[in-house]
Parts: C-alpha cells; structure tokens; sequence
C-alpha cells in the first residue's frame, strides 16, 4: 500500500470515528448497518472479483451469522458479543465448508445456481422448523441484554448502544479491511487472481484449482458470516428474510454498485446501497423499482461501478 | 541418457489417428524440434505428455517413473512444464507476478495467505532476473494483456520456465510473429533455455528455425514418426522432403 493510499485510509477513518460525535443517533444507526453490509460484501467479492465464481447464495452465511447468534442466545443464555462473534463464525464457517465442497466443482452459470439453491434450502429449513427457528416471527436478539468487549461495555438505552455498538463494529471492520486486503496481496491471493483470468494456465502451473477455489469460498462465507453476526443485535430481529434470496441478490448489487474489480467498490457499494434502499423506501412505496432503474443504469453506462469509474476518470485526467 | 520415454502412445478421435503408437525418446539436455504439417499429431503428443489429454493406451515414463496416468500437478512435480500454442497468460496480473506466481507455485507458497506477495525478496529478485533474460524487464510493471504479441510468446516461455522444470516443451514459441521478431523470440528462448541446462522440445512449423536451433528433429505425419536425426540428416531426407517441404532432395 502506498503512502498516500494509507494517508486517505487515516483520513477515512477519522471521518468514520468522528461520526457518532457530529451525527444523530440515527445516522450513526445506518453507517452501522452500512459497515456490516459492507464486511459483507467484502467477503462476496473475494469470490466474484478475485476467484471469478459469482454467488447467487450468500444469504445462506449472513442468514448462518445472524441465526447462530440468535439460538445462542435464546437457549444458552450467552449475552457476550466475543462469544457470539465465535459461535457465528464456526457456524458459517462449517456451513460454507460444507456448501462449498457442492459448489466449487462447477463454475458459471451451474455455480450460481447451486449456491442459490442451497442457500434456499436453508431458508426453507428456518421457515418450517418455526419451532427452533421461530419461522417468520423469527428471533429476537434485544441489545439490552448484550454484554460488549468482555462485559466490559452494555447499554439499557438505545442511543448509548448505537454509540458503542458503532464503534465496536468499526474495530471489526477495520480488522476485516486489513485481513481482506492482506489476503487478496498474498500469494494465496495471486493465486485465485490467476485461476479467475486463466484456469487452464494456473493448472499447468501446478495450482489445484478446486482447492483454492475452496478456500476462497470457505473465507467468503466466514466474512460474510461475520457481517450477519453484526448485524443481528443491531436488527434486533432475525427472520427467515435473511436467507431468502433478495438478501444474496443484496450482496450482489453491493459489488456491482461500487464495482467489483477493485478493493474498495464493494465496500462503497454496500454503503451507498444501504443509504439508498433506506431513502428510496421512505421516498416511494415503488423503491424496488426505483433500485432496479439504479442497477440497469449501472450495468449499462457504468459496469466497472462507483469506484471503478472513479478510478478511470482520475486516471484520464491525469 | 533419456530423460522421457513413451512406450506405444496412442490416441485417436474418432477414426482420426491423432498419435498412433508412438515410442518418443528425449535425451537430457538436448533441443528437440518436433515438427510436421498441421494435423500430423505434434501438439496431441505435447498434451498427452503434459496431462492435458489422457491416452487410449500406451505408456509414459519421464526417467524410469511411469507417468501415465499422473495429474498433471504430479507431471509438473516431476519436472514436467509446458508453454502454449495460443498464448496462455494472467492477462489481467502484471507481467512480473506472471513470472512471480510461477515460481511461488514452484515453490510451493501460493498457500500463503497472510503474507504480501511483493514483499517476497527472493521470489521478487528471481522473477525480475529471468525478466530480464527474456528481455521484459522493461515491461515488468505492465499488465501481461498489454504486451506485444512477440513479447506475450516470451512471457509465456518465461512462466513455464520459472518452474525450473527438467523438461520444457513449448508449442509454436513464434507462430504469429513477425519473420524479424522470430529470431530474435528464438535467440532469447535458446540462449535461456541452453543457459539454464534445461531440456527443451520446440514445436514449430518454420523449418529455418527448426535447422538454426535443434540438436535433434523429429518429424511427426498422419500421427507416426516419419525422421528422427540431427538437422542436417532430416534436411537430406527425402521422405520429409517430400511430406514436409513438398520438394524433392
């Protein structure tokens, strides 16, 4: 990373810490979720911007994160978010090993389909087994209850658990950014870079292709699975929604909106995303449509997304 | 002494005999040229040999260990590279991590997932060294996608190359070149290739090439060997005259 790309990160951050101190609660609010949203979509784009395999199923591990937090705390009585951030982590972890096994045996179009596939069957399976699940009531995961950095830090009002809760998701974030970037630099990273523009040469270079395409799936729903963790006690609420879906289609639209062939368009794009679909609902009771006239004009005068584009205007002028 | 040995190779497509019964012997450290007319089984031999197609039947030994039916991950562990016809590169990585991702692959580091990728010194160092063996030093930081053809044939040479292997064969390194740009791909890849004491079997179709830098022509037709010998014996030889250069001796 150069000088100046880390000089814009400090001030970015800066900006980011500031937040809870300048903006109203609500705002604060809805960065939050843009950020966990955001650690999403980074982990989606480990396997659409670098492996090459776009996932039509990552619903299943942000539904995994948010589910294995909300059972935990429901029939253990955990109220630790370290313990949760565990727990929801093995379980996506487990889930995307397993799913991954089915899926990274194909690509294209074959490969979408089965991760949208799979990931439906989770959703059937949160919608009918209601008597674990609460099928569409769902869970409830109350921040009164929850305990932050080892107990350390709980809030019994709303405005004092959005304050810290903001900042605890942006260590998190933070955290996942730099093993993100750190992962996608790295040989391993290469790696999946040269499958993704060259199956047949990276072969041929010795690569066992399908392992590292695993690997790859086996990070990108543990993030993902990260981002549905967080989310949840912020939700407060977790339904069979998350696994449906509209909520891969999401992750999806995130990557494309900042533009998936650089670092940080996913990370824009889950942001925006959320500040768009929050206004867009609250402006017009047609905001489906208004999201859908926001992606074909992406896809059709700025494919290479927010970021993308950014990046050739500034070059251009250069 | 051999370095490869195949014993009867055959495959067929259909009633097409691709490779028909083959026994190919390349010695260590020799430049072998492998040349025939398009269809005479040159490349189908090259697959079968890297794993890229699977014989009918037949077998292959690279030293005395049977090959045949190894991966191709387990040919290259044997010392087995390969370059393309169609040049195969990672047009959208740079030209040194081309170079580079070759030899962490070689070195069995592309699992590294906490570590930058540049801030290996060694890798880094060897990859800008063999860059500029073959003359792309310049070019390093450049995508691969935007080289020059002539200089997209000596990249893919040099990926294949990088995994040091004991045997490297390179399928058609100037096809698609200027007449000028030919010998000027073929000095850099000999000289490397000859420097770096690796054996090298060359396809190619121009003959001034194949009698300016073999130690040793094997002519391929219709799936068979028709010549094996040193340059000047398969450049008298009537029979490749007459399938070859459509010319009488």
């Amino acid at each position: 990373m150069s000088r100046r790309q880390l000089g814009a990160a400090a001030l970015v951050l800066i900006a980011l810490a500031l937040v809870p101190v300048l903006a109203s609660t609500y705002q604060t609010q809805l960065l939050t979720y843009g950020l966990t949203l955001a650690i999403a979509a980074l982990g989606f784009n480990l396997l659409l911007g670098y492996t090459g395999l776009l996932s039509f199923g990552h619903s299943a591990y942000f539904g995994a994160g948010a589910y294995a937090v909300a059972l935990m705390m429901r029939y253990s009585g955990i109220t630790s978010m370290e313990l949760f951030i565990l727990g929801g982590l093995l379980a996506s972890a487990a889930l995307a090993a397993l799913f991954g096994v089915v899926c990274v045996r194909h690509t294209r179009i074959f490969f979408a389909i089965l991760t949208l596939a799979l990931s439906q069957v989770l959703w059937t399976l949160a919608y009918k087994f209601f008597w674990i699940t609460g099928g569409t009531d769902g869970l409830r995961v109350p921040f009164a209850k929850l305990t932050l950095v080892g107990g350390l830090v709980s809030a019994d009002q709303f405005d004092k658990f959005v304050d810290a809760y903001y900042y605890y998701v942006l260590a998190v974030f933070c955290i996942c950014v730099a093993l993100m970037w750190l992962i996608v630099h790295s040989p391993f990273g290469k790696t999946l870079q040269a499958i993704r523009d060259n199956e047949t040469r990276a072969r041929f270079l010795g690569v066992r292709i399908w392992r590292y395409r695993w690997l790859a799936f086996l990070l990108s729903g543990t993030f993902t699975g990260l981002a549905g963790i967080l989310w949840v006690p912020l939700n407060g609420l977790t339904t069979p929604d998350v696994l449906y879906w509209p909520q891969s289609g999401k992750i999806v639209f995130f990557a494309v909106l900042g533009g998936f062939r650089n670092f940080t368009g996913p990370i824009v794009g889950a942001v925006i995303f959320n500040y768009l679909e929050v206004y867009a609902i609250a402006a017009t009771e047609y905001w489906q449509l208004a999201l859908g006239v926001v992606l074909i004009v992406l896809v059709t005068f700025l494919p290479a997304g927010i970021v993308g584009t950014a990046q050739r205007l500034a070059a251009r002028s250069r | 002494m051999s370095l490869l040995r195949t014993e009867a190779l055959k495959k067929h497509f259909g009633q097409t005999r691709a490779v028909d019964g083959v026994d190919f012997i390349v010695n260590q450290g020799e430049f072998l040229s492998l040349v025939g007319t398009n269809g005479a089984g040159k490349t189908t031999l090259v697959n079968l040999i890297s794993a890229f197609l699977a014989p009918d039947s037949g077998r292959i030994f690279i030293g005395d260990r049977d090959i045949t039916t190894a991966s191709v991950h387990e040919r290259i562990r044997a010392g087995i590279a390969r370059s393309f016809q169609l040049v195969n590169l990672f047009d959208d990585l740079t030209v040194l991590d081309n170079v580079a991702l070759a030899i962490f692959a070689r070195e069995r580091k592309t699992q590294r997932i906490l570590a930058v990728a540049e801030r290996d010194a060694a890798v880094t160092r060897e990859a800008s060294e063999l860059l500029a063996a073959f003359g792309l030093a310049a070019k390093a930081a450049a995508p691969a996608r935007g080289l020059a053809q002539g200089e997209r044939k000596l990249l893919d040479v040099a990926v294949a190359y990088a995994l040091r292997p004991k045997l490297l064969f390179l399928d058609e390194p100037t096809s698609g070149v200027s007449t000028r740009d030919k010998a000027q791909i073929m000095d850099t890849v000999s000289a490397v290739v000859r420097g770096g004491g690796i054996t090298a079997v060359v396809i190619e179709h121009d003959m001034d090439v194949v009698f300016k830098y073999s130690d040793r022509v094997v002519v391929m037709h219709e799936g068979r060997f028709l010549a094996d010998g040193p340059p000047e014996e398969i450049r008298r030889n009537s029979e490749v005259a007459k399938h070859l250069l459509g010319t009488d001796v």
